[in-house]
């Protein structure tokens, strides 16, 4: 068993709305990753994905509140930090992050060494201009990126090129966990492919411990991540490797997921897409019981009168459903 | 469904669109050939540049034709002047990748809907009989039209907002739609929802779907016939089966090589 590198405790965080309604967009989340492994997260849209990443890196500015539970990187509780001292200490070095919209976070005016200036200057105030430079011509070549994109602008680069260029600046410090959030979900299939070998490229040389990998497209995750993780409404609702969650989902909001792969084989037009009805619950008022249940085509009154708990199984795989694994089994057979 | 049975929609003969002049002369789109029958989903693939784009806005007609011909329903197609071109908009509708930039923000949902009616020739119609074709139009995109009145668009999630765009499109009855990545903003789950809607159209009245995607998988999934896309040039066409399952085209094989899939090994070395 590999060096823990980012392990998560039932962790809790809102947003506190202008009506002082609180929406609870992570409630109860608890995850470990070794070193050397990927974690993929998948989700509809609304499901708390991008509000965990936030919530992992420190990130509580308002709306966004943390509440309780422990984040641990490395052995180190970063939990409850103030934002300025996590931007200070472990932004960076210990957790870095690429938004949703990496591309269009890069300030138009200046070139892509100032960012990268920025990053170190911030953790290594004394490092000379020339010291920075030869790192980030080092690391780029590694990445297979051209020495000349440190010199252009961002408006120069195509939407890849950018992509990449976000991606080497912010694992420049070597962080021991990664948090990509659809780093490839706006470029078109063949960018998308070059962005995850790059991080793949990352993974592989050691600059990044471990990764997060978040999005909601199946195939991909399947293809980049050691274990997936499905959220729902907040919380986790299924985790296992990608194989089996893949292939074998237990849960039904997973098994419905699963319903919605399209790939490019043959046979797979044959097969009736199958869309989960209704919508999400509102995180206002969460529900009493599972989460699901609304829209669970085998729900029973239990479902939505008790907290369902997570099951675990020996070999580390949790769901969280009222019905035994057995159960599961023989009704998806009876399909 | 062979295509000596079905009408003929939009045909194209050496299509092309070049921006700029002389040296800084551009060709989007390079003397490009197509035959779109009704009552088909069609799919144009390619990657981002290819001109995928450009040729949809000449489709619409948004944009002039530099040379060649597009010919709708077997007449040279005339859009030349305001009221020709509205007349020519009746017969083609558009979705396109955004959908909360596709809206009015001061609108509501119902004069979104009642706008499409009055379109239609519905504009004397008593309240009853709009309220029952927006409700109709609304349980056709599985959504509950009581919920919807009053609401403002950005007051729904970018699925509910794409679905609501199909349901104008469903008020509107054009011959044509031309989806514009209608899903590559929406999550995988609601996407489902989207081609499978896309494909109600098509089989309940007969709508000609012109689908634009760099995603081959779903193109694979819901069209009837596909045209592969190359730096303005369509590389290869032919029914999708055929296509994607058989490519003959390096490009098609190398977009089909790109996309990661589930039952076979995908290879990482080959970018």
């Amino acid at each position: 068993m590999g060096k823990v590198m980012l392990e998560v405790k039932n962790l809790k965080t809102k947003y506190v709305t202008r009506l002082r309604e609180d929406v609870y967009a992570v409630d109860g989340v608890s995850l470990k990753i070794e070193e050397g492994k990927s974690l993929g997260v998948a989700g509809e849209s609304g499901c708390g994905k991008s509000t965990l990443a936030l919530s992992l890196m420190g990130y509580y500015f308002p709306p966004l509140h943390y509440m309780s539970g422990d984040i641990i990187v490395d052995g180190k509780n970063i939990s409850g930090m103030k934002p300025d001292d996590v931007r200070r200490n472990v932004l960076g070095t210990e957790i870095a992050y690429i938004p949703q919209a990496a591309m269009n976070a890069l300030n138009p005016t200046q070139k892509i060494i100032r960012f990268i200036e920025d990053v170190i200057h911030v953790h290594d105030p004394g490092m000379s201009k020339k010291d920075v430079y030869d790192l980030a011509k080092e690391r780029f070549g590694i990445l297979g990126l051209p020495e000349e994109v440190l010199q252009k602008h961002a408006v120069e680069l195509s939407g890849g090129m950018k992509q990449r260029t976000v991606i080497a600046i912010s694992t420049i410090l070597s962080p021991k966990v990664l948090i990509a959030d659809e780093p490839s979900s706006a470029l078109d299939v063949t960018s998308q492919k070059m962005v995850i070998k790059m991080m793949r490229d990352l993974m592989d040389k050691g600059y990044i411990k471990s990764m997060i990998f978040i999005t909601h497209e199946l195939p991909l995750l399947y293809n980049v991540t050691d274990d997936i993780m499905v959220m729902y409404a907040g919380q986790i609702v299924e985790k296992g490797s990608a194989r089996e969650m893949v292939f074998d989902p237990l849960h039904p909001y997973t098994k419905g997921l699963m319903g919605s792969i399209i790939v490019p084989e043959e046979g797979v037009r044959e097969n009736k897409l199958t869309a989960i009805p209704g919508t999400p619950p509102n995180l206002k008022h969460p529900p009493k019981g599972c989460r699901f249940a609304d829209r669970c085509k085998y729900a029973t009154p239990t479902c939505s009168g008790m907290e369902v708990p997570t099951i675990e199984m020996p070999n580390g795989r949790e769901y969280r459903c009222l019905m035994s694994e057995r159960k599961i089994r023989e009704v998806y057979e009876n399909e | 469904m062979s295509d000596a049975k079905r009408a003929e929609c939009l045909r194209g003969k050496g299509v092309t669109k070049i921006f700029g002049m002389g040296d800084k002369k551009t060709v989007a789109v390079d003397h490009v050939d197509f035959d779109f029958r009704e009552g088909e989903i069609i799919s144009i693939v390619g990657e981002s540049g290819s001109g995928k784009t450009t040729l949809s806005k000449m489709l619409l007609g948004l944009i002039s034709v530099s040379e060649g011909q597009i010919y709708f329903q077997g007449q040279p197609r005339d859009i030349k002047g305001g009221k020709k071109k509205r007349e020519y908009w009746k017969n083609i509708q558009a979705i396109f990748q955004d959908p909360f930039s596709s809206y009015n923000m001061f609108n509501k949902i119902d004069s979104v809907l009642l706008d499409c009616i009055n379109m239609r020739g519905g504009k004397h119609l008593p309240y009853e009989e709009k309220f029952k074709l927006m409700s109709e139009a609304c349980s056709f995109v599985n959504l509950e039209f009581k919920e919807l009145t009053n609401k403002y668009p950005f007051e729904l999630s970018g699925g509910q907002m794409q679905r609501l765009m199909i349901a104008r499109i469903f008020l509107l009855k054009p011959k044509i739609l031309l989806a514009d990545e209608p899903t590559s903003m929406i999550d995988a789950c609601s996407r489902s929802t989207i081609l499978d809607m896309l494909l109600k159209l098509r089989d309940e009245i007969n709508m000609t779907v012109i689908f634009i995607t760099h995603d081959i998988g779903l193109a694979y999934y819901i069209s009837d016939q596909v045209y592969i896309m190359e730096h303005g040039k369509f590389v290869e066409h032919g029914a999708a089966e055929e296509c994607i399952i058989h490519p003959k085209a390096a490009y098609t094989k190398r977009l089909i090589n790109d996309v990661p899939k589930i039952y076979e090994e995908w290879d990482l070395s080959t970018v």
